[in-house]
């Protein structure tokens, strides 16, 4: 009996032990953060500034990577067991809707509009990376990696005179930096040279998650086409004439790309670069640093140019990058402690040092500096391109709008399953029926 | 006698003692098992039961929001949705396709190598290895192999013009055979290994017998051989059929699916809708329920055949 009661005594006193602890940890200063990211160089690049961090503050912070096919299966079993693992997360712009409306994301907007940051960054940026819902003025990220597509060309196969003089004789213009949808066309045409082993244009075509769509609405959002109207209706929208048009351009493009690209993102745009299949290729700004390292026997021939304007002038890219949400899960000294480092991160000065490690900044006047102009050989173009972004649906149903998406267009333009029109057709009719069972439509 | 009782008491007392402290080999034998059945409980039979209950219900795991019981709905949605019944179908056309070929290809192979020869444990060992290979690097460097610029597959089937070759991968006539061509590259191995085991254990004096009544090769091979082996081919085929079904990762790393929904099998279907932006659980679990229905089907019927095979 006695030893029973001392066997108990022991483990009560162990519990008392662990649990006060635990009190005494929660009321100490926070000393570490984390910030969850996907594993891509702008992570190394964040770890950098948080390295600057912990020696402007003392607070260690720790970037943890995650591989981009599995980052967002990750947080998403993070959220579901809202889990305390993290402190920051760096999360692409169509999580957004998800985060706030399931309740993973804490409301910054008191946060940001006191420190004065909703108007240090580019509006597009502050909108899609951390606005919730569209125009509501209610922010939820900090616009940290700005990025959109681009395209990298051969300059040396551009500037080549027999190519310039061959190309003004047979389509009439003068070979440059294509302006329009329709001269990148002409000039993917005009280098797709199969014997040789050169193709005019590389796309995205990965079906996997949202490649061919982001690489699609480049074309469709520069038609005029929008994925849906004001009043969230896609039949007639999505289908649209200027729609079909854009995809059949798309099509196009497929079919001057490097043969076995049928499931194609980021690695193998810039392999299809650095091998010389291909003249031109769309890719993520984030990815072009790739193509100014010695990776690229073109290097020092390699330019890059923003996305062309649709029939009727308009001009868009489709947007990538993420803003930094604050976990809700956290305790509220972690929240404070999260908010110290979001608002020291924001800063104009810590923002060019964010710049200078090879980070995409979305601050205003460092996008427009000319030390940022002239940094790389991208740098102009990304600018340019962070006034013309678009972004798809952030909307909680955004996973389920996908999916169809990817396979109407992966189905038409790789496979050639069906015309433009029976593609989008079949797809509005889709993504009509999940926004009705969705409560989207009423 | 009242003197002798005290001892006596004594010993009972501490025999009565011991035994408590002594535990009974049913007790020894449960506290054995008891962490396996926690564990089990645990990680099996509750989520299997939990899952059964969200399969009913309106539910999303990352969605602050309880389960809303909704009846038989998502299974109605599943069942009235033709791409649910295409991915079954391509999902059934692939499982056959392998099956047939894996074991005709690998019972073969386990016929060239029952007897030895110089090097056969080298020829062996060499087949065997595809099938120790990780499905994801498999998927990798056959999408290597496939590829119409570089790739040596179009090669050895002698297209060399490269605007011309075949695009595997991305063809809709073409791109489920690249997956069967990869699969049964893989797992015929499997199929051999078995066979041979089978084939190995059959008496050498039945094939005398045989022999001295002078019945022809194929008749040794229709009464003998195939009859003997015929219960670990069916575990050979019960196994890969299974696997076939559940085919994920092989197929994700090879078309993600694509091109369109030709290659979606219903495991992928299960994947998007489980998680890759949908979160629908409670669809998903009803989905999964479906395919393990068919699954525990399809292995009912061959562990009948196995049986019978048994039984003779």
């Amino acid at each position: 009996m006695l030893k029973k009661t001392g066997l108990l005594f022991v483990l009560v006193a162990i519990l008392v032990v662990a649990l006060s602890g635990i009190g005494i940890a929660a009321a100490q200063d926070v000393s570490e953060l984390t910030i969850w990211w996907a594993q891509w160089d702008p992570a190394n690049y964040l770890q950098q500034i948080g390295n600057d961090y912990e020696a402007a503050t003392g607070i260690k912070v720790t970037v943890v990577q995650t591989p981009w096919g599995d980052f967002y299966t990750r947080v998403g079993t993070e959220w579901a067991a809202k889990g305390t693992s993290y402190d920051l997360i760096v999360g692409d712009s169509q999580w957004v809707g998800q985060g706030v409306t399931q309740g993973h994301y804490v409301e910054l907007t008191d946060f940001m509009n006191e420190n004065d940051i909703t108007g240090s960054v580019t509006p597009a940026t502050l909108q899609y990376y951390g606005e919730y819902p569209f125009g509501s003025g209610k922010y939820y990220a900090y616009p940290t990696e700005g990025d959109a597509n681009g395209f990298a060309y051969r300059k040396d196969l551009f500037e080549n005179p027999d190519e310039m003089a061959a190309f003004e004789a047979k389509y009439g213009y003068a070979l440059a930096v294509p302006e329009t949808w329709a001269q990148l066309r002409d000039i993917a045409e005009f280098f797709t040279r199969p014997d040789s082993g050169l193709y005019g244009v590389n796309v995205y075509t990965q079906k996997d998650y949202d490649a061919i769509t982001m690489g699609f609405e480049n074309v469709f959002f520069s038609y005029g086409c929008n994925w849906m109207d004001e009043t969230n209706n896609v039949l007639g929208v999505v289908n649209a004439d200027a729609c079909v048009q854009a995809l059949d351009l798309y099509k196009e493009l497929y079919n001057f790309a490097p043969p076995g690209n049928t499931n194609s993102f980021f690695q193998e745009m810039n392999d299809s670069f650095t091998n010389g299949q291909a003249a031109m290729i769309m890719n993520y700004f984030a990815f072009f640093p790739a193509l100014n390292s010695d990776v690229n026997p073109y290097k020092d021939s390699t330019g890059y140019f923003v996305m062309p304007k649709g029939p009727d002038g308009q001009q868009f890219a489709a947007l990538g990058g993420q803003g930094m949400s604050l976990n809700s899960y956290i305790d509220d000294t972690r929240k404070a402690a999260a908010l110290d480092f979001l608002k020291w991160f924001a800063q104009e000065d810590v923002q060019k040092t964010w710049a200078e490690y090879g980070g995409y900044t979305c601050n205003i006047n460092v996008l427009g500096s000319e030390e940022f102009l002239t940094q790389t050989p991208y740098n102009a173009a990304f600018a340019q391109t962070m006034t013309f972004v678009k972004d798809f649906w952030n909307i909680p149903e955004f996973g389920q709008l996908l999916a169809p998406t990817q396979s109407a267009l992966s189905g038409f333009v790789v496979a050639g399953q069906g015309t433009a029109q029976e593609a989008l057709d079949t797809l509005a009719e889709e993504q009509d029926a999940i926004l009705v069972e969705t409560g989207v439509i009423q | 006698m009242s003197q002798a009782n005290p001892p006596m008491q004594q010993a009972a007392s501490s025999n009565a003692r011991r035994g408590q402290r002594q535990m009974s080999d049913r007790r020894i034998m449960l506290w054995f098992i008891l962490p396996t059945i926690i564990l089990l409980i645990l990680m099996n039979i509750f989520p299997l039961i939990y899952s059964l209950y969200l399969s009913f219900t309106n539910y999303s795991v990352i969605a602050d929001k309880a389960p809303e019981w909704i009846g038989v709905q998502n299974y109605q949605a599943i069942l009235s949705d033709s791409k649910f019944w295409l991915s079954f179908a391509t999902t059934g056309r692939y499982a056959l396709l392998t099956v047939i070929l894996q074991t005709v290809i690998g019972f073969g192979l386990a016929l060239l190598l029952r007897n030895k020869f110089k090097g056969s444990g080298l020829v062996t060992t060499l087949i065997l290895i595809p099938m120790m290979l990780s499905p994801i690097v498999v998927a990798t460097f056959w999408k290597m192999i496939y590829n119409p610029s570089y790739g040596i597959f179009n090669v050895l089937l002698g297209y060399t013009n490269i605007s011309t070759a075949p695009e595997w991968l991305g063809e809709p006539d073409r791109v489920l055979w690249a997956i069967i061509i990869v699969d049964v590259w893989m797992w015929s191995p499997f199929v051999m290994l078995l066979c041979l085991a089978g084939l190995s254990a059959i008496p050498e004096y039945l094939y005398e017998a045989a022999a001295i009544d002078r019945a022809s090769s194929w008749f040794q091979f229709r009464r003998i051989t195939l009859p003997q082996v015929m219960p670990l081919l069916l575990i050979a085929v019960l196994f890969r059929t299974i696997e076939a079904f559940k085919q994920f990762d092989l197929v994700y790393g090879l078309t993600g699916g694509g091109p369109g929904d030709l290659t979606e099998t219903v495991s992928i279907r299960l994947y998007r809708l489980a998680f890759s932006g949908q979160y629908d659980t409670g669809t998903s679990s009803a989905l999964a329920y479906i395919i393990l229905v068919v699954i525990i089907a399809i292995s009912n019927l061959y562990i009948r055949s196995l049986n019978k095979a048994r039984g003779g």
